[in-house]
């Protein structure tokens, strides 16, 4: 006798208990803490700001602990969160121009003012396994200057003050769109394509941004500027009549120059590409100004011969949360469609099989 | 309205805020008045990953009020995890009442299945779309496709069936079988079996597509003529099964074959859980059910 | 350069070799009195055609007539922007100024560059055709060869499928592919069978006007010479309307009526193929048929 499985209900419940059992682990460890997790854990904390697109480190930090360190499913928390919040209205432009730096890099100035100021970076760390940080070993505190925290004028402008690169548009004469509230739609303007980069994963535009230097869509990158630290944020009180700032955000900012002969509509100049994400990562901004750069082609001219200039490929699978979860769906039954399945491979078998039984010729295998 | 208080955040009713389900609502009533036009829309994260039902959970959290009965299926099943889940989540954020009765819903999303009991008049019918564009396998392209549908610019579909027949002797398509809506767009009706495509003309119900990742919604008003594309010397069919429903000894319904032992025993019971269980309950009785089968 | 008036008359001395349809135009205008009127306007007129990529120019101050029945050849070097014209009078790339109408089915006159995409794209799938010098950007190459033919049909509502193959198998034999090779792909065909089912896939709309780029290009001598016979043939027995770019002056000489010669994206002379081949007047036409003599 066949009894119809039930259950589901029960089976989700106690899965989520037996979750929550191998989350917390060894009972005799003590708990991770948020503040733990933020201070010591920074950078995967900037992570889940950057590509959950929402800067709030405890929410991120909270997101990772309940993710048990699954980066995607802690970005995925915190953009499930992010999504029911209501919209206030939008912030001034940030003024990466003023930012209070803390990393400074230029690859193409030997010296410029402001200087270069390396900051925190793994760069020139030899990748030795250190065995003192696996346990508390005092640290001793960083050297700081005295004074006002750096300010360094971009170097981009430095270029832009000759004409030799194109100018940035104005921020102000344009409204940006919004991919969270306005259905996406190809081809792409770059405000909404920046959008969606910002927030892309980070290891699938790295992958793309590594293709283009291979010679699949070569741009001749310099990296012109990498900066990381804190600019204000703004927001207009039309109450007021100006500006009030409401906070202070950890930012990277890289500006790509990139080679460009000129068209029929440009002289020759260099060109931008433009990555911008929340907190430090370097890695992700400069990527996303590599692929900013190839997906440039149409506006340019140039011909879009590999992937990473191909705008619908590269911003309909840049997603994470989007791509985990349809590659994911997998897992959910679709007994359904694969009894129609089944039930077609049987009929075109029996009709296979009857017809080499009458010995007629067989008709070229599909692919 | 605000309901479930969650520590550190608060959601609205049916968890989606209220301008979100406005702009939701209107890409609906957009869909509506083009029968099987894909309209985008911002689609919303959703706590459930995308291609787990988020477009269908973001079209019934629009237009569910506290009124609603809610039925979920995914498989034809109200017992399959994914089912379970979405049901508990409306329960949770909208504190609706639930059904697995197909009569007694006003709303119910499914996941590749049409109900076997015919729905009417004031029933919606919110299908979970993973691909909405019955175009995609044909031609990667969005932009591409969109121009396609507008200039209604459909050979391709034809070449595909077309090979379909000159390689098998018949159309090899059995799910995501493309349709025609009222004389006009191309339409895929989701993944479900194309047994159920019969269902979805001049149904009585509502039917409404959402597709959470992809990020478009389309609709079938009621009585819209929805037709399984073809050709005249190879017509349309369903699939058919051999046998009855096992349990309670229906014919012409969908079934699931269920594998019983390791050497080849197996049975075919209803995939719609529902129409089973009142089958039974009505008196059937299938060659392998047993009077304690009813749970 | 050449200018509307050149071209109103296009036959007025009789050509040899070439038939009784190389002028048929005058012949049908002989037979009734209706559509005299009609014929004797020509299909295709474009006026005042130019094109330019930024400062370069693709073609400049191109007019051109095109009757019905009529092969023109476009000749000259690569770089000498006869594909750029090609594509312009074909809807392909839109000019930078100038018209191009074409006479409809109905009569009616339109400007190309004025019509609806669908209306044009309509009228490029069953009143034109257009064959690749690359059999590859005109096939679809991972569907069978029954298919490539029978597309043009679907898209304009073919739904029988015995129908479709039946004719589809009737073209394959007008170009000489064995009607067993339906359901293969044009992958496994030959270059030259590859551009032969190019033509039946074109053709089998019964199209009045055929735009063609190099057919013969990429392709072996002999087998050069069998598709030019071939072409030869069919486009004879169809009364078709030809525009043929070609930078071999011996497939112009074997398929066209008129040359038109271009340079630096001019139209440096035009006349009756036989003429411009044997009593060439612009020197750079005396160069490049001298050149081809020669070699």
């Amino acid at each position: 006798m066949y009894v119809a499985v039930k259950g589901g209900e029960k089976a989700i419940r106690n899965a989520h208990r037996l979750l929550a059992d191998r989350r917390r682990g060894d009972r005799s460890v003590p708990a991770l803490t948020l503040t733990q997790i933020t201070c010591q854990l920074a950078l995967a904390i900037d992570r889940v700001m950057s590509e959950g697109a929402l800067y709030d480190r405890d929410l991120a930090a909270l997101a990772v602990k309940q993710a048990r360190g699954d980066m995607i499913e802690a970005i995925f928390l915190v953009r499930a969160y992010r999504t029911t919040l209501p919209r206030f209205g939008y912030s001034e432009p940030v003024d990466t121009g003023a930012m209070h730096i803390e990393r400074r890099i230029s690859a193409t100035y030997k010296d410029l003012p402001g200087g270069q100021m390396l900051g925190p970076t793994f760069d020139y760390t030899h990748r030795l396994l250190d065995p003192e940080l696996a346990g508390d070993a005092a640290v001793p505190d960083a050297e700081r200057r005295d004074g006002e925290p750096a300010r360094a004028m971009r170097v981009s402008d430095i270029l832009a003050q000759d004409g030799l690169i194109e100018g940035d548009c104005d921020a102000q004469t344009e409204m940006p769109g919004d991919i969270t509230r306005e259905p996406m739609e190809f081809p792409m303007e770059r405000d909404t394509r920046l959008q969606s980069l910002s927030r892309g994963d980070e290891g699938f535009l790295l992958a793309l941004a590594y293709s283009t230097q291979r010679g699949y869509a070569r741009s001749h990158p310099f990296a012109g500027e990498i900066r990381i630290g804190e600019v204000e944020v703004a927001v207009d009180m039309p109450e007021l009549g100006f500006a009030v700032t409401i906070g202070r955000v950890q930012l990277t900012e890289c500006q790509m120059i990139n080679q460009f002969k000129g068209s029929s509509k440009a002289p020759p100049q260099f060109t931008r590409g433009y990555g911008l994400v929340f907190g430090q990562s370097e890695r992700k901004a400069m990527a996303m100004a590599l692929c900013d750069r190839a997906m440039r082609a149409r506006e340019l001219g140039e011909d879009i011969v590999a992937p990473a200039q191909d705008e619908e490929f590269v911003i309909s699978h840049c997603d994470n949360v989007q791509a985990s979860g349809f590659v994911e769906h997998l897992k959910l039954p679709h007994y359904v469609d694969f009894q129609a399945e089944l039930e077609l491979v049987r009929t075109m078998r029996a009709e296979h099989e009857s017809r080499r039984d009458a010995g007629e010729p067989m008709p070229e295998a599909a692919e | 309205m605000t309901v479930q208080p969650t520590g550190l955040a608060d959601y609205n009713f049916a968890y989606l805020d209220e301008p979100t389900k406005r702009m939701i609502r209107r890409a609906i009533l957009k869909a509506i008045a083009i029968p099987g036009y894909q309209v985008p829309f911002a689609s919303r994260e959703m706590p459930m990953p995308y291609g787990w039902g988020t477009g269908g959970v973001q079209v019934t959290a629009s237009i569910i009020g506290p009124d609603d009965t809610l039925k979920v299926i995914d498989q034809g099943a109200d017992d399959t995890t994914n089912a379970v889940s979405i049901r508990a989540f409306f329960a949770k954020v909208a504190e609706v009442s639930t059904t697995t009765s197909t009569a007694e819903a006003t709303i119910i999303q499914t996941r590749h299945r049409i109900p076997e009991e015919t729905l009417g008049e004031g029933q919606v019918l919110v299908y979970q779309v993973p691909i909405p564009e019955p175009l995609r396998f044909l031609e990667p392209r969005e932009t591409e496709t969109r121009k396609m549908h507008a200039l209604e610019d459909y050979g391709l579909m034809h070449v595909k069936l077309y090979e379909d027949i000159a390689r098998n002797g018949h159309i090899a398509t059995t799910y995501a079988y493309p349709v025609k809506v009222e004389g006009r767009y191309v339409m895929d009706p989701s993944p479900t079996p194309k047994f159920d495509n019969p269902k979805m003309d001049q149904s009585e119900a509502l039917q409404l597509f959402g597709a959470g990742r992809e990020k478009r919604i389309y609709a079938v008003p009621p009585y819209t003529s929805v037709v399984s594309l073809d050709f005249e010397d190879y017509p349309f069919e369903v699939n058919r099964f051999d046998e009855p429903c096992a349990l309670c000894g229906a014919e012409g319904v969908y079934l699931d074959e269920v594998v019983l032992d390791d050497r080849g025993g197996r049975m075919f019971v209803c995939s719609d859980t529902d129409h089973c269980e009142k089958r039974r309950a009505a008196g059937h009785r299938g060659a392998m059910a047993s009077e304690g089968t009813l749970a | 350069m050449m200018t509307q008036g050149d071209s109103v008359s296009p036959h007025p001395e009789p050509i040899e070799g070439r038939g009784e349809t190389a002028n048929p135009p005058l012949r049908q205008a002989q037979g009734d009195g209706l559509p005299a009127l009609a014929e004797e306007k020509p299909l295709l007129s474009a006026s005042g055609v130019s094109k330019f990529y930024g400062s370069r120019i693709g073609c400049e101050d191109v007019s051109i007539d095109i009757w019905p029945g009529e092969v023109v050849a476009v000749v000259g070097e690569s770089g000498s922007g006869k594909t750029t014209l090609l594509n312009c009078i074909s809807t392909r790339l839109m000019p930078t100024t100038g018209t191009v109408a074409y006479r409809m089915r109905d009569g009616q006159i339109r400007d190309l560059y004025r019509m609806g995409e669908a209306e044009r794209r309509f009228l490029m799938r069953t009143d034109w055709g257009f064959v690749h010098q690359n059999p590859a950007d005109g096939l679809r190459m991972t569907v069978s060869a029954g298919a490539n033919v029978g597309e043009r049909l679907m898209a304009t509502g073919a739904r029988h499928y015995g129908n479709i193959r039946a004719t589809a198998g009737d073209w394959l034999g007008r170009v000489e592919i064995a009607e067993d090779r339906i359901d293969d792909q044009p992958r496994a065909f030959s270059g030259g069978m590859r551009q032969r089912l190019q033509i039946a896939r074109n053709l089998v709309t019964g199209p009045r006007l055929v735009f063609m780029d190099e057919p013969t290009g990429g392709l072996d001598v002999s087998v050069q010479a069998r598709l030019l016979d071939l072409l030869r043939g069919l486009v004879t027995d169809l009364g078709l309307a030809v525009v043929v770019v070609t930078h071999d002056l011996a497939v112009a000489r074997l398929l066209s009526h008129r040359m038109v010669v271009m340079k630096d994206g001019r139209v440096i002379e035009t006349g009756l193929t036989d003429r411009v081949l044997d009593d060439p007047r612009a020197p750079y036409t005396q160069l490049l048929v001298s050149s081809i003599l020669q070699a």
